[in-house]
Parts: structure tokens; sequence; C-alpha cells
């Protein structure tokens, strides 16, 4: 990694700046993170058109699906189990909307399966409208999303980890040492008090982190590509029955779903993280490059 | 949890509903425009042209067992034309329906159910992948498109087939339905017009008496209650000039490999 020190390390209190992230990296980063989002909400949209999930080559087999989102005339006296979610008083003959998991059922009134439109009238959809693109249901439009970023995101994906292998960026930031490894306890412990790595300590990437970059890098993030690629009829054909590696197309379309909500996860603790350990300092990194670290560890780090 | 815990959850979750908000009301934005979805749309050409370089012009769709077979094969879009045309055709049993093949051939001609069911036939167990995302399996049987096509001869013009359907896409009875492949799809040997569905005659729902099967593409390309292929030079003056009646009128996608 090169670094740039900018002052001098004798003086107490001194902060030090250095060059963190080069440009590739940062251009990727934003770059995927248009493409996320966007590759997450027109997914949603497409989502909506039959919003159940499967396990299997067909959808249509003597098991039904083990997921599924609807909205259902529910009489009043029933729904007992359901747990509410911003539940709205029941009028007579109003939908509720209702996710099922296996053999579990959740109210869902107000998010999934019946939720309120930009203009207040109550829509019967999976996901709601604030979190589609586009928002009103359109099948067509959100494939026309989804396929164009999903074609920017596999570019850019290629290129970061292009640049990552050649440059040493893999090798010097992301692959965690023996050393690191062995404290990988201590650096849960860290993690979950909050305690963030001070001084030097916090010119690398912690063990934690690199381990979670990794297997987004190199896990989710293809995995959700090759399931999207089994989910087209035409790159099936390619070597008939490839897609019954991952249980057929309509697994390999859960699969899909089920790593897109593995990696919003992965992406709600990486702004939490970045939000606790210095979301300024981060911020200005991720865009200039630079990263400011306080080379004084005894005394408090500024807030 | 104290109160202020749950202010700042509620204060939390609700920042990022607005935010998802703004995001999609900046995306509906560019979506309305007519410059910004061209752009979006020239992903599916490069799909295209990917796929076409990548995959052998007869790769195989997955063939399946009768074991895998759906317990009941799921009609979408039309289950029964509304046009006294096709009524009257099936009150018939379809007796006096006949397939019009036309356009760029040398001997245009007409072919009855019987005829149809002279030619050599194929048989196939294949899954059937909806745009919207679920798949079921039958079996189909039918007339390789291939053999027709050898009968009428396309001339060396032809570039695409367009289905012409018998079933209305309004309720005032117009707007019939089409669609059209090109002939790399025309030629492939699962490409057929197909008569049967589980061993029975293809049931009304399903596109009865004849629907056409494009394995390596979306449902909505099996075109189904079919009247008339014509073979052309270009999708330009068909209808509204995108190739099928999605693509005219919702913005589907011409290629429907993905």
């Amino acid at each position: 990694m090169s670094t740039e020190i900018s002052s001098s390390l004798h003086k107490p209190r001194a902060s030090t700046r250095y060059y963190r992230h080069r440009l590739p990296v940062r251009i990727s980063h934003w770059i995927n993170v248009i493409c996320l989002a966007v590759l997450l909400m027109s997914g949603l949209g497409i989502f909506n058109a039959h919003p159940a999930l499967y396990w299997g080559a067909s959808s249509y087999t003597a098991k039904p699906a083990f997921l599924d989102i609807r909205a259902e005339s529910v009489l009043a006296a029933g729904d007992s189990q359901g747990r509410g979610v911003e539940a709205t008083p029941e009028s007579a003959g109003e939908k509720r909307g209702r996710l099922r998991i296996g053999q579990h059922e959740f109210d869902t009134t107000g998010v999934l399966g019946v939720s309120a439109s930009a203009s207040g009238s109550r829509n019967e959809r999976a996901f709601p409208s604030w979190l589609t693109i586009p928002g009103p249901y359109s099948l067509a439009d959100s494939r026309l999303w989804h396929f164009f970023f999903a074609w920017l995101f596999v570019l850019n994906g290629i290129f970061y980890i292009a640049y990552s292998l050649l440059s040493g960026h893999l090798r010097y930031d992301l692959l965690p040492d023996r050393r690191e490894l062995r404290g990988i306890g201590t650096s849960i412990i860290d993690h979950l008090r909050f305690r963030h790595p001070q001084g030097d300590a916090a010119r690398r990437y912690n063990v934690l982190q690199k381990l979670a970059y990794l297997v987004v890098i190199f896990i989710l993030l293809p995995l959700i590509v090759l399931m999207g690629m089994a989910m087209s009829p035409m790159l099936d054909s390619l070597m008939t029955g490839w897609v019954d590696l991952f249980g057929g197309r309509q697994s390999a379309r859960s699969i899909h779903f089920i790593v897109a909500f593995l990696l919003l996860a992965f992406v709600l603790i990486h702004v939490f993280e970045v939000i606790v350990s210095g979301l300024w300092n981060h911020l200005r990194s991720m865009i200039t490059g630079y990263y400011v670290i306080q080379s004084n560890p005894d005394k408090e780090p500024s807030p | 949890m104290n109160a202020n815990d749950s202010n700042r959850r509620r204060f939390l979750r609700h920042s990022l509903g607005a935010v998802a908000a703004l995001f999609v009301a900046g995306c509906d934005r560019l979506n309305e425009t007519a410059w910004f979805p061209r752009i979006l749309s020239k992903s599916e050409d490069f799909s295209r042209s990917v796929h076409k370089a990548l995959i052998p012009r007869k790769s195989m769709a997955q063939e399946f067992t009768e074991a895998d077979l759906s317990p009941y094969f799921r009609s979408n879009g039309t289950a029964s034309p509304e046009s006294p045309i096709y009524q009257a055709l099936a009150t018939h049993h379809f007796s006096g329906w006949a397939l019009r093949v036309d356009g760029l051939v040398a001997k245009p001609q007409d072919f009855s159910l019987a005829q149809l069911r002279a030619l050599p036939s194929r048989t196939q167990i294949t899954r059937h992948d909806c745009v919207e995302g679920w798949s079921a399996i039958g079996k189909w049987k039918g007339s390789p498109l291939a053999e027709v096509l050898r009968v009428v001869e396309p001339t060396s013009a032809a570039r695409y087939a367009v289905f012409h359907c018998a079933d209305p896409m309004e309720a005032d009875g117009t707007s019939l339905y089409y669609e059209s492949i090109d002939m790399d799809d025309a030629y492939h040997p699962q490409t057929i017009l197909a008569y049967e569905l589980n061993g029975n005659p293809l049931p009304i729902p399903n596109g009865a008496p004849l629907r056409l099967r494009v394995e390596r593409q979306l449902g909505y390309k099996h075109a189904k209650y079919l009247m008339r292929i014509e073979l052309v030079s270009s999708l330009e003056n068909i209808y509204g000039g995108k190739g099928g009646y999605w693509e005219d009128s919702n913005g589907y996608q011409w290629y429907a490999g993905i």
C-alpha cells in the first residue's frame, strides 16, 4: 500500500494523513454503490411479478412455494398469531399483507403484500412502491433497469478484480496473514464493543473486515451473477443441465433472492461500521483517497 | 430498551425509508424521459450479441423426464380467445382451421391439422420459463418449424418468422397477439409447432389447436392460437415495428433469452 505521511510522528496529538484508497478502488466502489442499489430495487420490482420462491427446476410440482407474499382478505376474528407491523385497524373486506416462510405466517401489512402508494392509496403488491424501480409496477421497465445495471456491475467487478490482482491490492490489503487470523477472536470482541483500531493499526483493514470483503467479493457477488445467468433460458442451453448443479432454475432464482438479502445485510453492517468508526474520515478517504489517523493513541480519538 | 433507543430506531427506519423513496423518485423521473430508457435498452442488444457469440446456434434446451412433469400446466395471458372466428373454430373442434404460411416463401401454403400431423414430429419435455419468474414442465409434441419451412421454401430475403394469433388482447376484440423469432430460432431443432400437451390434444387455455415452442426463450415468445406464419425481411412494418404484442404495447424486450 502506498502511503504519504504528511506530519511528524514526534509531536503529541499529531495527526497523520495518508493515502488510503487509490483511484481505481474509489471509482469502482461508487459505481458498485449505484449498481447494487438499482439492482436490488429493480430486482424487487421483478419479484413483484410473481412473489413466491420455490426449490427445484419448476414452480408447479407436488411441493408448494417455500416463501410467498400475498394480499389476503382476512375475517376480523382470525389472524391471532400474525405479528403486526404498522398494522392499521381492520375493516371488513380490507386486505392484509401476508408473508409466509415455510409453515410460518407473518402479518406484514404496510410493507409487504399491502402498502401505501405515494398518493396514500392502499396497494396490493409484494414489495412497496418506495422500494422498487420503477415505483409504479412495470415488469418490462424493472427488467430494463436490472439488465443494464447488471452489465455495468459485472464489467465494474471484472475491472476491480483484475486491478486488485495486478496492483497487489488483494495481496497486501485484503488477504489476512496467519497472525491476523489468530487474532480473529479478539477482533470479534472488539467489534461487539464498537472498539476500533487506533493509530497505526487503523491503517490496515482489520481481520473481520478483510474476511467480510473476501466473502462478498469472491463468493456472494459471483454467486448472485451466476444465479442470475441460470435464470436465462438461453444461457441454460450453453451446457445442458448446468443449472441442476444449483438445484434447477427455480432454486437458482431462490438463491439469487437470498444472496441479494445477504448482500443487503452486508451493506447495512458496512455502513453502520463506517458511521461508528468515523463517518467523515471514511467518506473523505473513499472520495479523495486521504484518511487521517491520530498518531497519539493515548489521547481520546476525535469523534 | 429505553424511549431514547426506540426513538432512535424509528428515526433510523424512517430515514432509510425516506432515502429509498427519494432514490425511487429520482429513478422514476429518469424512467419517464425519452432518452434514459433508450440508453437502458442498449443492454438488450449487448446481451443478445454476447449470447449469439457465446452460445452455439443449435445449443439444446434441457429436456426432462415424465417424472418432472408439472401436475397441471399453467395457462397465462389468454385462456380462451374472445373472438367469433376463434369460437366458431373451437365449436367445430378446429376441423375448419388451417395454418397459413406465406410472406417471403416460394410456395405459400395452408396446412390443416392433419397435414401438420403427417409431417415428421418431435416430442420434448421442456421447462417453460415465464417472464414473471415461474417455470412449469410439460411434454410437447409437434412439427418442427424447420419441416414446415422445408415445404414452403423461404426466399433468401427472409430474416424473421412472424406468428399471427387468434387471441385479441383488447376487450373490444382488437389487437390480435403476435410474436416473431429470427431464422436461427426458426430452424432450431426444438422449435416446434405443438399440437399436443402431455399426450393430449393441445387444450384451449394452452393455445389450441397449435402453438409455438421456442425453448431457449421466455414464455411470451411461445405464441398460442396460431393462425398464420409470415416470413419477412424486417419487423419494421409489422404493427408497431418492435416484433411482438408485448414489445409494442408494454416495452418488453424483443430478445427474450434472459
